[in-house]
């Protein structure tokens, strides 16, 4: 049960797939500008990327070695154009908001990251809570950076005014304040890890790299 | 004699010279601007002066002291960082914001990336930056004091915007008295630092000269000898050349790099102002440099004497 319960808290903090492994940064800088359009992403990714590992996970035995790549773009392309037709259908404000961004979630790398380095190698179950303690994780990390930079740069929280418009950091919103943001984020992530001493070195190679447990290719990336 | 007798790397001749020392003659050389400012847009400069050095010397002790690290205020640098900074905004900014852009230079560009010395671009240009790209309405909101030779055309802009037509008299431009920020309006102030930071060999004249020149010959190239005045004295040339551009850690070491330095400084600045939509260039102009430098030191590193050419 312990088990079961670290594959879905892993990709909240210790493996934040944005903050930690550091995948999907285009659409986190991307859509980021306001709280709302962070959520509807996150949860989007979420719901693509439980789905998804459900499907490869059970598909794993199937799916030859040689062709896996284009299967799980396969697989993972479906569901991403049936939460594209969803939101379209749903919710029309925030599907012109994610633009673009929202059908690149087939090749965001956290979905096809999982797929590879989880999915193909675990039974279903731990597949799905893996999808979606990773997908929370996203959801989470476009979430607090979305709050910061609207609250900041636009002065509104889901729309709703909190600084008034002339105190607002317009930075905040535009390209570079996005990158300031993660920065910070990021470096805060390790220092609740220090903390909470559970910082790993971070060493060149496989040592340092923190899907190393799951990793097929061990030592192929140096 | 046990103290002239030290045994260490080269270079073995020393001077006094020291950061402190440096940093007193870039604040001594900044002085004249700041009694400019005063003058001519009134008390609150010196107020805005006031806050900004104060906040940056504040945010230093402060992150020095949160970190554990040596507390390096005394080498007056963050005075230095405070005072340009002040002398980029307009004398209207609210002191939060000026607050706000010290602890952009200080914290964000100069100590997150390590201290003095490590930092890649101008703290206080970034502060400066980060302001203008925020509160642009407030850091555009220039106050107008009225010129010595009573022209009137000045309602709403600064000599580069509303001079592109009908260029003020030269004499206004070379006293200041013109909207713009605390610190780029009085040429004659400006000349005077410059005269001192030469003079006690704080900086190299080449950075300047090299850059105003540029700006100089593209403007008598692109528009013709009636706005050469007006493209150097206006806006913040002189200002970002002598104390911004010249800024010993973002800037190239050797002679020639400080010459190729000066005129990408004014090749950018012409193009931002000439083919760009904005009135001025000179602050992304030192930021886009501050940022090739480290190829720059490579690409113009002196020959050691005697020394073959590298294959």
């Amino acid at each position: 049960m312990n088990k079961k319960l670290s594959i879905l808290t892993n990709g909240i903090l210790k493996e934040n797939p944005v903050l930690r492994l550091v995948l999907g940064t285009c659409p986190t800088l991307a859509v980021t500008t306001a709280a709302f359009n962070g959520l509807g992403m996150g949860l989007a990714a979420t719901f693509v990327l439980v789905c998804s590992n459900i499907a490869i996970s059970s598909l794993r035995k199937v799916i030859p070695d040689k062709v896996r790549l284009p299967a799980y773009i396969t697989v993972i392309a479906t569901f991403v154009t049936i939460v594209q037709m969803l939101v379209q259908a749903f919710a029309q404000d925030l599907y012109s908001a994610l633009g673009v961004y929202l059908p690149l979630i087939v090749v965001n790398c956290i979905i096809l990251g999982r797929a590879e380095m989880f999915a193909s190698k675990n039974n279903v179950l731990d597949s799905a809570l893996d999808g979606l303690g990773m997908g929370l994780g996203f959801t989470a990390t476009l979430l607090v950076m979305a709050s910061i930079r609207e609250i900041l740069g636009a002065g509104t929280f889901f729309g709703m005014r909190v600084l008034p418009e002339e105190n607002c950091i317009t930075m905040m919103g535009t390209p570079p304040g996005g990158f300031f943001t993660f920065g910070v984020l990021m470096a805060l992530v390790v220092f609740i890890e220090t903390k909470m001493g559970q910082r790993k070195k971070r060493a060149i190679g496989c040592e340092g790299c923190p899907s190393a447990a799951n990793c097929q290719s061990k030592g192929a990336c140096n | 004699m046990e103290k002239n007798l030290i045994v260490t790397a080269s270079p073995h001749i020393v001077d006094r010279s020291s950061t402190r020392r440096l940093m007193r003659n870039v604040i001594i050389a900044l002085l004249p601007c700041v009694v400019a400012s005063a003058w001519i847009f009134g008390l609150r400069a010196l107020l805005v002066e006031a806050v900004a050095v104060f906040a940056c010397v504040a945010f230093e002790y402060l992150y020095c002291y949160l970190m554990k690290k040596p507390i390096p205020v005394g080498d007056l640098s963050a005075v230095v960082t405070g005072l340009i900074l002040a002398m980029n905004v307009p004398v209207t900014l609210p002191l939060w914001m000026v607050v706000l852009g010290s602890f952009v230079a200080i914290v964000i560009t100069k100590q997150l990336f390590g201290g003095l010395g490590f930092n890649l671009a101008n703290p206080a240009l970034m502060g400066r930056l980060v302001l203008f790209g925020s509160f642009t309405g407030a850091m555009t909101n220039w106050t107008f004091p009225r010129t010595i030779s009573g022209t009137d055309a000045l309602a709403g802009a600064t000599p580069l915007v509303a001079g592109q037509t009908d260029p003020l008299p030269v004499l206004d431009l070379f006293l200041g008295v013109h909207g713009g920020v605390l610190g780029e309006t009085c040429a004659l102030a400006i000349l005077l630092g410059f005269i001192w930071l030469v003079a006690t060999r704080t900086i190299s004249p080449a950075i300047p000269l090299a850059y105003v020149g540029t700006v100089a010959v593209l403007a008598l190239v692109f528009v013709g000898p009636s706005h050469v005045m007006l493209h150097v004295l206006g806006g913040g040339l002189l200002f970002g050349a002598v104390f911004m551009a010249t800024d010993y850690v973002t800037s190239p070491f050797t002679l020639k790099g400080k010459i190729v330095f000066g005129i990408g400084l004014g090749i950018i600045t012409w193009a931002i102002r000439y083919w760009g939509n904005m009135a001025e260039g000179v602050s992304y102009a030192i930021l886009l440099m501050n940022l090739l430098v480290p190829y720059i030191n490579d690409l113009t590193r002196q020959k050691p004497l005697g020394g073959a050419k590298k294959k």
